[in-house]
């Protein structure tokens, strides 16, 4: 199955997503040395989203939170690739300096956790195998 | 989105590493917001300043972008964690107070002006009517757009920094006519006077319009009130209702512009005002530490500190935050020597919210809203907000 969405940051990854119907602060809400979602009460809390592709509605939270993508990408902690339904401009911001690449308009309910896909950020598509 | 050849060359890498990166991010921007073009911008207040909020990664990234970034228009620092000359009396470690001057060398090396203050219009950097800028600081923001008149979106750190570093930002939101008139018309039916009361107008109006789900707010019923007290109504409205702009009848210079809201008014009364105040004063309170200038003291405000304190000894923690370049003009005009005699410490450069203070004290006594936000969020501090007399005589009893 491919989507076709739109491209925010450039790039190709390829790896296994993870959802949530939930937003996702950076900021305090993700430690960027596990890599795991660590806000109270998360659908994601305790859970690791390193390598992932992180499919999630929407960013919220400090603008701050781009530098958090930025140190989590130096840190080897980043996710491989970000799927959003309407981009903020912290996880644009973020993906754009930690170079990850980045698609929204995507009906996040389309994406199961575990399903093995393709981010393609070049075309804005992402592909479900 | 349509690029000039200028604006091309640098998102193709023409003028180096760093305008690259800040075009790829302001065109993602623009793209996202369905900005046409970009627009010239004359000044840049750039936010993200404290290494307390940045740490070693964003440090590494502001590094990054100084190997080949030169600022391109006017740009000031917001506060940073340290008081730059003063640090060791107030209490900050040293090894927070070295990373901290990383950061401020790395903005410095850019060509950036390292006043840290998160009231430029205080010190040069003022914009006038119309003009569009670029800024980060929600206080600054709300006080450019609606005080001054001027043009700037609510900027995050980066966005602020590549727009300090090309010059441009995407033409969208609030640097459009048809998105600056008043969304709900808000009448206040109280006596509104100093810093501390404008503030809890603040935290009031702001509640209301979270709960309306509205941006602008049109009010009326404010006979007057001095740059200070807008200073102080900016940085609550903008921290507890996210507001970048608002207009006040016969006060702000754009409230005529544009037709008036339309819908029904939402009245604010006395209750109102002393229901937010008592939101904003902890149980079990027991003050040990005294904070005045959130958003940084003008030298209004500092005269008057020094009126309040002469002759006398203070007997807990009290700070003066303010701007460098003020600190220089209360030293000259002879009331810092008033303030410093009476045991107070004056903290340029930075503020009782970014600077790393967490378990210095328990609780606080401020005469601003936003202080109280930030004091329980951040420092996990309990608070009260009082007048600035009331902070004065904490201080010394």
């Amino acid at each position: 199955m491919k989507l076709k969405g739109r491209k925010i940051y450039k790039g190709i990854a390829e790896g296994e997503a993870i959802v949530t119907k939930d937003g996702i602060s950076f900021y305090g809400g993700v430690d960027p040395d596990t890599g795991k979602v660590v806000e109270v009460g998360h659908e994601l809390e305790g859970q690791s989203i390193t390598g992932k592709i992180l499919v999630f509605p929407t960013g919220k939270g400090s603008t701050v939170g781009s530098y958090t993508l930025y140190r989590m990408k130096k840190n080897n902690t980043a996710p491989a690739a970000i799927v959003n339904e309407q981009i903020d401009t912290i996880i644009a911001v973020g993906c754009i300096i930690s170079e990850i690449p980045c698609v929204d308009k995507i009906d996040v309910n389309e994406i199961k956790t575990g399903q093995k896909m393709v981010v393609n950020g070049s075309e804005g598509t992402v592909e479900v195998k | 989105m349509k690029l000039t050849p200028e604006e091309q060359d640098m998102l193709d890498g023409k003028h180096g590493k760093a305008a690259k990166k800040s075009m790829e991010i302001l065109t993602t921007l623009g793209e996202i917001f369905d900005a046409e073009c970009m627009v010239d911008v004359y000044s840049v207040q750039i936010a993200g300043v404290s290494y307390a909020n940045l740490g070693e990664a964003g440090l590494e990234f502001l590094s990054e972008m100084a190997e080949d970034g030169k600022v391109k228009v006017l740009t000031t620092l917001n506060p940073a964690g340290i008081d730059r000359e003063n640090w060791q009396a107030l209490g900050i470690n040293e090894e927070f107070a070295k990373n901290q001057i990383r950061v401020i060398d790395a903005f410095a090396k850019m060509g950036i002006i390292t006043t840290c203050s998160c009231t430029p219009y205080f010190i040069g950097n003022v914009p006038h009517f119309g003009q569009h800028i670029a800024w980060a600081e929600s206080s600054a923001v709300c006080y450019a757009n609606s005080v001054i008149g001027a043009r700037t979106n609510r900027e995050g750190g980066p966005s602020a920094l590549a727009s300090a570093l090309t010059g441009k930002t995407p033409k969208y939101g609030y640097h459009l006519d048809e998105n600056r008139h008043g969304q709900v018309s808000i009448k206040v039916n109280a006596q509104v006077k100093g810093t501390n009361g404008f503030g809890v107008l603040g935290k009031t109006i702001g509640d209301k319009l979270i709960k309306l789900r509205k941006n602008t707010p049109f009010i009326t019923g404010i006979p007057s009130a001095t740059v200070e007290e807008l200073k102080s109504f900016c940085a609550s409205i903008a921290t507890y209702g996210g507001t970048a702009l608002f207009h006040m009848e016969g006060i702000t210079p754009e409230f005529d512009r544009y037709p008036k809201p339309s819908d029904n008014v939402s009245e604010i009364n006395q209750e109102d005002l002393e229901k937010a105040r008592f939101e904003l004063v902890d149980d079990g309170l027991e003050v040990d530490f005294v904070s005045i200038g959130c958003p940084h003291a003008s030298i209004n405000e500092i005269e008057k500190i020094a009126s309040l304190l002469k002759g006398k000894k203070v007997k807990k923690e009290f700070w003066i935050t303010t701007a460098r370049p003020i600190k220089r003009i209360a030293d000259e005009a002879g009331y810092s020597k008033i303030i410093e005699d009476a045991g107070a410490k004056f903290a340029a450069d930075t503020c009782c919210v970014v600077a790393p203070i967490k378990g210095h004290f328990k609780g606080m006594i401020v005469d601003s809203a936003k202080a109280c936000y930030y004091g329980r969020a951040t420092n996990k501090l309990k608070v009260k907000i009082g007048t600035v007399e009331e902070c004065v005589e904490e201080a010394t009893k």
